[in-house]
């Protein structure tokens, strides 16, 4: 029997013809990721081990981006520790302030990431890389310790669902949309320990900010990873910015799947999650009644600069509704650098907005655009739980940039294609 | 191994948010950890619970981030297990690596309510209903995982691998 995408990339990094849904495997790691959350707790479980080198200083990344610049004594106990340990281990992929950027986005920026890897990362949102054709996966601090020590780390080879998407996406519509419909469509445990394998003639529409989107939010639908095949577009991206070669696999054809959905794009509309579940999704055309506090656009999910560019189409030369509070984050150090050179960040100052340095701080409800009692806010990040950015009777409402950036113009949920 | 203690129950979907909210995560201690355990949905729960009790969920248990916080709270809380119909898989991962005994059992997490008295034999995994007498069989865990658990959690199994 064939194999998939994903169990093909897993094969290769455990020295085996071929693996099996459900068998248990042990894996060399291409990469090791952290952040100033998950890394202190890893860093006491390798040293409570009594290690004493990481395996590779080359390929063990570290970015502080959660609660940074940081927000408090603690969290800055909390990046000490983490730089103290990257100077002690001469750790080459250290991001503090000045260089760092939201994770997700900075790792495939930077060409950290490449097609045909293994990864693991102690951020849920590490399934991100999917995008650029690789096996990559969330887990806990204790995993990232152990991969840290070893350059390994043990998997349950998944199952997978195909995911055919068909026709072409249409601006303003986006990989937000897609993957809002997606988890609208299986649930927030459709895909729970399984790979989303994205195929299909609609894939050579998506951009690679689109898949990036689509891949980060896999977690949400409790997949393992998300991932899509290495076309032209992925190859255009990779080429002059993946640090190493890269290794193209492909699905087998009789690769078995549990499960097949199909997304038509052609008729995909900008999509909103309600509260309190990712899976809650409503068209934005529908939301004309839910007056809204605040708006974020940023984080790993839409941070980048194809993200900034959709709000920017939406919110130059206008200003925001009078009530609302908008905090627009560029991603990385070179998205908020290109955001100025372009002229985006004046139009959004003018627009009413302020725009921040690369942090995820309120997308978890860390610090800054943290929500009281009873406010509502559209947001372009990934989860909308209880409490998750601010007061346990405050509500996220997900939804793309355009959408967001077109909300918070007329201060309730809206579809872009109304303004 | 054995356990018994109070329930406490929770519905499908329960969260790292809720489990553990983000503006906790400024530190690693499990105990400052433990006593904001929960309180997002249940504020009473840290002041009722005691060492020794268990608690029960629905459907993909622990979903969300993957932060370790998570289980080192309910762990620290006093909870000696989790029941639930499914766990989200980083959080399966992280209780496994920090010692947190988790039972997939979709019948006993059904039938258990709030307040029951529950009894726990790891080794056969049968969960006992003490309340209504009623007795479970729970998912065992494969050999390779039982390995990481009986040495002792992740690190101490790959220390001992070298």
């Amino acid at each position: 029997m064939g194999m998939t995408m994903t169990q093909k990339i897993l094969a290769a990094h455990c020295g085996a013809d071929s693996v099996k849904a459900g068998q248990l495997i042990n894996a060399k790691l291409d990469i090791v990721l952290g952040n100033d959350i998950t890394t202190p707790v890893a860093i006491n479980e390798f040293e409570k081990a009594g290690f004493n080198s990481v395996f590779d200083k080359t390929r063990v990344n570290i970015v502080l981006d959660h609660f940074v610049p940081n927000k408090d004594i603690k969290s800055a106990q909390q990046s000490k520790k983490c730089r103290e340990f990257a100077n002690k281990y001469d750790i080459l992929n250290f991001y503090d302030v000045g260089t760092m950027g939201i994770e997700h986005a900075l790792l495939p920026e930077k060409g950290i990431v490449t097609a045909g890897d293994c990864i693991i990362g102690a951020d849920s949102h590490t399934c991100t890389y999917g995008a650029v054709g690789a096996f990559s996966t969330g887990v806990g601090s204790t995993d990232m310790a152990a991969g840290m020590a070893t350059g390994m780390a043990w998997f349950k080879v998944p199952a997978a669902i195909k995911v055919v998407l068909k026709g072409a996406l249409k601006a303003p519509v986006s990989g937000k949309d897609v993957i809002l419909h997606l988890i609208g469509t299986i649930g927030v445990s459709g895909a729970l320990y399984k790979s989303l394998e994205f195929v299909g003639d609609g894939v050579k529409s998506l951009t690679m900010e689109d898949r990036l989107c689509i891949c980060n939010m896999a977690i949400e639908a409790g997949a393992k990873n998300g991932i899509f095949p290495v076309d032209e577009t992925c190859e255009a991206y990779l080429t002059g910015r993946s640090q190493r070669p890269w290794v193209k696999y492909e699905a087998d054809p009789d690769a078995e799947y549990e499960r097949t959905v199909e997304i038509d794009l052609d008729t995909l509309v900008p999509t909103v999650a309600y509260p309190h579940l990712p899976e809650n999704t409503h068209p934005a055309s529908e939301g004309k009644d839910i007056a809204i506090d605040q708006v974020v656009i940023g984080s790993c999910t839409n941070g980048r600069l194809e993200d900034m560019e959709a709000a920017w189409k939406i919110l130059k030369g206008h200003h925001i509704a009078k009530g609302v509070r908008a905090i627009i984050i560029p991603a990385t150090m070179a998205v908020y650098k290109e955001c100025i050179l372009r002229g985006y960040t004046t139009d959004f100052i003018d627009a009413g907005c302020i725009v921040s340095t690369p942090t995820c701080g309120p997308c978890l409800g860390g610090y800054m655009g943290i929500l009281a009692e009873g406010e509502r806010c559209v947001s372009t990040t990934n989860r909308n739980f209880v409490g998750r950015m601010g007061h346990v009777d405050s509500e996220v409402y997900l939804a793309s940039p355009a959408t967001a950036a077109a909300s918070a113009l007329t201060g309730h949920i809206t579809d872009p294609r109304e303004v | 191994m054995k356990a018994q203690g109070t329930v406490y129950k929770y519905g499908d979907n329960i969260d790292t948010d809720v489990i553990i909210p983000a503006r906790y995560l400024n530190t690693q201690d499990a105990k400052e950890l433990a006593s904001h355990c929960m309180e997002d949905i249940d504020k009473s729960f840290v002041t009722k619970v005691k060492q020794g009790d268990i608690m029960v969920g629905g459907e993909n248990f622990g979903c969300g981030s993957s932060r370790e916080h998570a289980p080192l709270a309910i762990k620290s809380a006093g909870i000696d297990c989790v029941i639930a119909k499914s766990f989200a898989r980083i959080f399966y991962r992280n209780s496994i690596n920090i010692g947190l005994p988790i039972l997939e059992c979709p019948a006993a997490s059904e039938a258990i309510a709030d307040g029951d008295t529950v009894a726990i034999d790891f080794d056969t995994g049968v969960i006992t209903d003490v309340t209504t007498g009623a007795t479970f069989q729970a998912e065992p865990f494969p050999p390779f995982i039982q390995n990481i658990i009986q040495k002792g959690g992740l690190m101490a199994s790959i220390r001992e691998g070298k």
